[in-house]
């Protein structure tokens, strides 16, 4: 953590965006998250690890309440979330990309785009449509605006995806293995966008077993196994140096993957 | 007793062709209003069973359950005769109305509910995640999703609501049925029951033969495209994992 004495000349600089206090989940009897502590700062980019059933997607979807804590806290942007706030919270502050795209099928393109801005942010149909050419533009999909999503690859559908949440215009952006549904061909034209948003100031967590991308973008990386955090650190840290001996046969069986 | 080929009980059946235009429209009166109420019951408690709420699918369930499992003649004889002693007596039209669309809207709502739960749940899910809230999430994403799965078991309904108007008879009814008895019972008409029983046959399958068809067409033609976009539907229904 960075001394809070370098923070004070950019305003917001240094402050949590998404804050997990204490929380805690259950599946029935099963305890999936087992007290978890998390701070995101604005801007950063947090590249969440660990073995399927670890409870990541769990930590990630308890930031848009797409599950409810059963216990603890969850503060976006300075706001608790609550039963109550949820769904202004959420529009105002995150967007998710998941690992099934869940592009609306029976849109084009296009209208999956302008949806939310229209109907949500209250912009005109000229101001959403300006938002979602530009969008497409940077995930370079300008060109299928008028298409049906299933008509598309999967790389293609995730990237539409991508745009879909940057036309939220949100400060977080929640990533669940983006890559994990796509054949191997289509994976990097997903992962150069999400390389090229890293660039900008928006807040992003990502769920992924790509470790090459972790690397290149991520400021600070947690591993996760049995709904725990069991360690924390740069990439340079965790990838050259892990502490964790979960951690180190997790990493070990990557790399040889 | 007239047979088939008495031309007399033809002629009958024709000179009161009137009557059984007026049956006619009774009974399209009676389940079109019941159609109507049956729609706005089996939406609300389609969105009851769906709604995650225990209460409200719990109100559902019980309703759908005790429609279903009892004849709908009962259910009218009771709304006829019961409110009738108690001195409430609400007409043999507002019966008819009433007692089809409670009865139907158990079927519109089971109808509903399977359409709603047939949307892959990563439609909810992307549509909360963007910060729509119950309404929005349905009226811009589930809804137009179900409604293709909701429809051709909604025309098999409409057939259904149209052919359970004869019940009506029960409760002394004006309907296409419960005129044609009249007719083959009737003191001055009485007696052509082959021909009578034709006609009204004949009026029932003209109107529900093209609707039922166009219902069974429709769940093909639903069928074919679905199994052509049957992969990329089973990928994006799967649970992320
Ligand atoms: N809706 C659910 N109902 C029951 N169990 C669930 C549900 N979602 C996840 N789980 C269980 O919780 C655990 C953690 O799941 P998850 O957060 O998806 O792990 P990860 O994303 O790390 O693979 C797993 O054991 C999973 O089976
Ligand atoms: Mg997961």
């Amino acid at each position: 953590m960075e001394a809070p004495l370098f923070c004070i000349s950019r305003e917001k600089e240094g402050t949590a965006m998404i804050k997990l206090e204490n929380v805690n989940k259950y599946f029935g009897d099963l305890h999936v998250l087992r007290d978890v502590n998390l701070e995101v700062k604005e801007g950063e980019k947090l590249v969440i690890i660990g073995p399927s059933g670890s409870g990541k997607s769990t930590t990630v979807r308890c930031m848009n309440f797409l599950e409810e804590p059963n216990s603890g806290h969850v503060y976006i942007d300075g706001e608790e979330l609550t039963h109550r706030n949820k769904t202004q919270l959420v529009r105002r502050t995150t967007s998710m990309v998941f690992q099934q795209f869940n592009l609306y099928p029976h849109m084009t393109v296009l209208k999956n785009l302008v949806l939310a801005p229209m109907k949500l942010h209250h912009k005109s149909r000229e101001e959403a449509e300006e938002l979602a050419y530009h969008y497409l533009d940077v995930v370079g999909l300008r060109e299928k605006a008028h298409v049906y999503p299933t008509t598309l690859s999967g790389g293609q559908q995730q990237r539409i995806a991508i745009a879909r949440a940057l036309c939220m215009q949100s400060k977080i952006i929640l990533f669940d293995e983006p890559t994990s549904a796509l054949d191997p061909e289509t994976i990097q034209e997903v992962l150069d966008v999400m390389i090229k948003l890293a660039k900008e100031n928006i807040t992003m967590v990502v769920v992924t077993h790509e470790m090459g991308f972790a690397r290149q973008v991520a400021d600070r990386v947690i591993f996760m196994a049995d709904g725990q955090i069991l360690e924390e650190g740069t990439p340079d840290q965790f990838f050259e140096n892990p502490q964790n001996e979960r951690l180190k046969t997790f990493l070990g069986k990557i790399i040889r993957k | 007793m007239a047979g088939l080929f008495s031309a007399n009980a033809w002629n009958k059946v024709w000179i009161y062709r009137g009557t059984f235009l007026m049956g006619l429209k009774n009974t399209v009166i009676s389940a079109g209003f019941g159609l109507l109420l049956s729609l706005c019951i089996g939406m609300i408690l389609g969105l009851f069973a769906t709604s995650g709420k225990k209460p409200l699918a719990a109100i559902a369930r019980a309703y759908v359950e005790l429609i279903q499992n009892t004849p709908l003649l009962l259910q009218m004889c009771f709304l006829y005769y019961a409110l009738a002693f108690s001195g409430h007596s609400l007409g043999i039209l507002v019966t008819g109305v009433l007692s089809l669309g409670i009865y139907h809207g158990a079927y519109v709502a089971e109808v509903v509910r399977a359409g709603i739960e047939a949307v892959p749940k990563g439609q909810f899910e992307a549509a909360f995640s963007q910060g729509f809230g119950y309404l929005g999430r349905m009226t811009y994403i589930i809804l137009p999703q179900s409604i293709k799965v909701i429809l051709p078991p909604m025309v098999n309904q409409v057939v259904n609501i149209f052919k359970n108007t004869s019940c009506l008879y029960i409760v002394g009814g004006a309907d296409l049925i419960s005129i044609t008895y009249s007719f083959v019972t009737g003191e001055n008409t009485g007696g052509a029951y082959a021909p009578a029983y034709l006609v009204s046959g004949l009026l029932f399958f003209i109107v529900c033969c093209p609707l039922s068809s166009l219902a069974s067409m429709w769940e093909i033609s639903l069928k074919k495209r679905e199994d052509r976009s049957g992969r990329m539907d089973r990928k994006r229904s799967e649970r992320v994992a």
